[in-house]
C-alpha cells in the first residue's frame, strides 16, 4: 500500500481512538444536561478522579497477581461515589433553591475543587500510569494498529451500544427518558425523579472511569488538570452532536476525534506551514462554531416546538 | 374515599387555597368548576403532592396523602391526569401508555392492559408507534387518559380535559369519562367548562378565590341561578 494511504489510515484509526474517549465522556455531559438542564463542568474531573484511581489501584492489583486492567472496577465504583457525592451534596440543594445560574456556577467552583484538591494531595506534577494492557498489536500489511487502539474503539461501541439500548428498552432507561422530558407527569406515573437523577450522575460518572481506563492506555500520565481540556473538549462534542441526545454524544465524540488528528497531521502541509498543527484544538472550536451558525441545536439535536 | 379537610395552599404570600373541605365518595364523579386563578388546578396538585400544602388534610383510602411521596400516590391508586396533558412527546404511543403501567410491580398484564386502552381508544392503537408529540390535542388527551388508566386507578383527578379541543372532540372525551365512570372508577374533575362538566357529575363544588362558595348536587347547581349567570353564560 502506498505509505499516504497508511498514514491516513492510522490517522483514522487515531481519531477514531481519542473520538471514542470524548464520546464516553460527551454522554456523561449529555445525559446531566438531558436531564437536570445542566451543565456539569466537574464531569471532565471525574476523568482526573478515574485516573489518580487507576494509577494508585494497578499496582496493589498486580501485586494480588491480578491484570493490571482489574482496577477498573474499583475505579469506577470510586467515580460513581464521587458522582454522587457532587450531585447530593452540591447539586440537589442547589437545584431545589437556587436558579440555572447558580447550579451552573456550583457546577464550576465543584470542578476547581476537585482540580485543587487532587493537586493538594497529589501535587501538580504529571505522574505516570502503570502500563494497563499487554495488548499484541494488528497488522495488516505495512499498516499497525496498536491493540490498545483496537480495544478502545471496541469497547467504545459496545458502551455506546449497550447505553443506548438501555436507555431505550430497560425500566429505568424509560424512567430517564421520561424525567428528562416532564418532571411532573414523570413523578404522576410513579417515577422517583430524585433515584432517577443519581443514577444518571452514576452511570456519567461511571463512564468517565471507563474514558480514563481508555484515555489512560494511551496517553499513561495523570495530573491534576488533565480533565479540564479533555471534558471542554467532550464537552464541545456533545454541544456539536446536539446536547441532549445520546447518539449526539457519540457521532460528536468521534467527530471531534477525527478532525483532531487529521488537522494534526494534515494542517501544516495543506496550508503550507502558515497553520501549524499546534493549533488542532483551535481547528476543533472552529468547527463547533460553524456547525453551531449553520445548526444551532448541534447535528442530532432536535428542536421540538412545545405545544401549548 | 377522598376527603379533603381545611385545605390550605400558598405560592410564597399569594394564598391559592383558603381553607377548602370536599369529598368524593366512591363511585362519584364530583366537578370542580370554577375561573381561571380559582384555585382548581391546585387542589388537584396538592392531592397528589405536586404541590406542598400549608395546614389542612388529605385522605385518600384512608391513607394520609399529604405525608405519602407524590410518586408513591399512583400506587395507592390515584391517578392524575394534568392540565395540558403533559404526554411524553419523544416517545411513542406505546411507550407512553407502558410509562403509565410503570408503578405496577406486576407487569404480566401488560398487553391485557395495553389491548383494554386500545378498545377504549381504537385511535390510539392506529398510532401506537408514532411520537406522541405528534398527535392532535385529542388525540393526547386520550393519551394521557389512557396512560393514566394503565396504572390500574380507583379514582382519576382530571383537570382541564376539554381545553383546547373541538366541540366534537370534548363531546367525545367526557363520553369517555362516562363509561370510565361506569366501569367503577372515582372521577373527580376539574373544568372551566362548566355545562359539560355539571351535565354528567353526581355533585360539584364552585371554587372562587380559593374557597368554595357553592356545593350540591349538579342537576341543582346546573339550573341555579347564581351558577347559570357566573358559569354558565345564560
Amino acid at each position: 500500500m502506498d505509505s499516504q494511504i497508511i498514514l491516513f489510515i492510522s490517522q483514522i484509526f487515531n481519531g477514531l481512538k481519542i473520538g471514542s474517549v470524548y464520546s464516553l465522556v460527551a454522554l456523561g455531559y449529555t445525559m446531566v444536561y438531558g436531564i437536570i438542564r445542566l451543565i456539569n463542568f466537574a464531569h471532565g474531573d471525574f476523568i482526573m478522579v478515574g485516573s489518580y484511581a487507576l494509577m494508585l489501584i494497578i499496582p496493589l492489583m498486580i501485586a494480588m497477581g491480578l491484570p493490571a486492567w482489574t482496577a477498573i472496577i474499583p475505579a469506577i465504583l470510586l467515580c460513581v461515589a464521587v458522582g454522587i457525592i457532587v450531585e447530593k451534596a452540591a447539586y440537589k440543594p442547589v437545584r431545589e433553591k437556587g436558579n440555572s445560574m447558580t447550579a451552573l456556577i456550583t457546577a464550576i467552583a465543584m470542578s476547581l475543587l476537585l482540580e485543587n484538591g487532587a493537586q493538594a494531595v497529589f501535587g501538580a506534577d504529571y505522574q505516570t500510569v502503570p502500563t494497563i494492557f499487554h495488548l499484541p498489536s494488528l497488522s495488516l500489511g505495512t499498516l499497525n494498529i496498536s491493540g490498545d487502539t483496537v480495544l478502545t474503539i471496541v469497547l467504545g461501541i459496545v458502551i455506546m451500544v449497550g447505553l443506548q439500548l438501555f436507555v431505550k428498552y430497560t425500566k429505568h432507561g424509560k424512567a430517564m427518558r421520561a424525567v428528562s422530558e416532564d418532571k411532573e407527569a414523570s413523578v404522576l406515573m410513579g417515577i422517583n425523579v430524585n433515584s432517577t437523577i443519581t443514577l444518571t450522575f452514576a452511570i456519567g460518572a461511571g463512564l468517565a472511569a471507563v474514558a480514563a481506563l481508555m484515555y489512560c492506555a494511551a496517553y499513561p500520565q495523570v495530573s491534576p488538570m488533565m480533565g479540564a481540556m479533555l471534558g471542554l473538549k467532550a464537552f464541545v462534542a456533545a454541544v456539536l452532536g446536539g446536547i441532549g441526545s445520546i447518539p449526539g454524544a457519540m457521532i460528536g465524540g468521534i467527530s471531534i476525534g477525527i478532525i483532531e488528528s487529521l488537522s494534526k497531521a494534515y494542517i501544516d502541509t495543506l496550508t503550507g506551514g502558515i497553520i501549524t498543527s499546534a493549533f488542532s484544538d483551535a481547528i476543533v472550536f472552529a468547527i463547533l462554531i460553524i456547525v453551531l451558525l449553520v445548526k444551532p441545536t448541534g447535528i442530532m439535536g432536535k428542536n421540538v416546538g412545545e405545544k401549548v | 374515599m377522598l376527603k379533603i379537610d381545611n385545605l390550605n395552599v400558598s405560592y410564597g404570600a399569594i394564598d391559592a387555597v383558603k381553607g377548602i373541605s370536599l369529598t368524593v365518595n366512591d363511585g362519584e364523579i364530583v366537578s370542580l368548576i370554577g375561573a381561571n386563578g380559582a384555585g382548581k388546578t391546585t387542589t388537584l396538585h396538592t392531592i397528589t403532592g405536586l404541590v406542598p400544602a400549608k395546614s389542612g388534610s388529605i385522605t385518600f383510602d384512608g391513607h394520609d396523602l399529604l405525608n405519602t411521596p407524590s410518586n408513591k400516590i399512583v400506587t395507592l391508586g390515584m391517578a392524575h391526569i394534568p392540565e395540558g396533558r403533559h404526554v411524553f412527546t419523544r416517545m411513542s404511543v406505546q411507550e407512553n401508555l407502558e410509562m403509565g403501567a410503570y408503578s405496577l410491580k406486576d407487569q404480566s398484564g401488560l398487553q391485557k392492559d395495553l389491548d383494554r386502552v386500545f378498545g377504549l381508544f381504537p385511535r390510539l392503537k392506529e398510532r401506537r408507534h408514532q411520537l406522541a408529540g405528534t398527535l392532535s390535542g385529542g388525540e393526547q388527551q386520550m393519551l394521557a387518559m389512557g396512560r393514566a388508566l394503565m396504572s390500574h386507578p380507583t379514582m382519576i383527578l382530571m383537570d382541564e380535559p376539554s381545553m383546547g379541543l373541538s366541540p366534537l372532540m370534548v363531546k367525545e372525551i367526557f363520553s369517555i369519562i362516562t363509561r370510565l365512570h361506569d366501569q367503577g372508577i372515582t372521577v373527580l374533575l376539574v373544568e372551566q367548562n362548566a355545562k359539560m362538566a355539571l351535565s354528567i357529575a353526581d355533585r360539584a363544588y364552585v371554587l372562587e378565590t380559593g374557597r368554595i362558595t357553592m356545593q350540591g348536587d349538579a342537576d341543582d347547581l346546573l339550573h341555579d341561578e347564581k351558577v347559570r349567570k357566573a358559569y354558565l353564560g345564560a
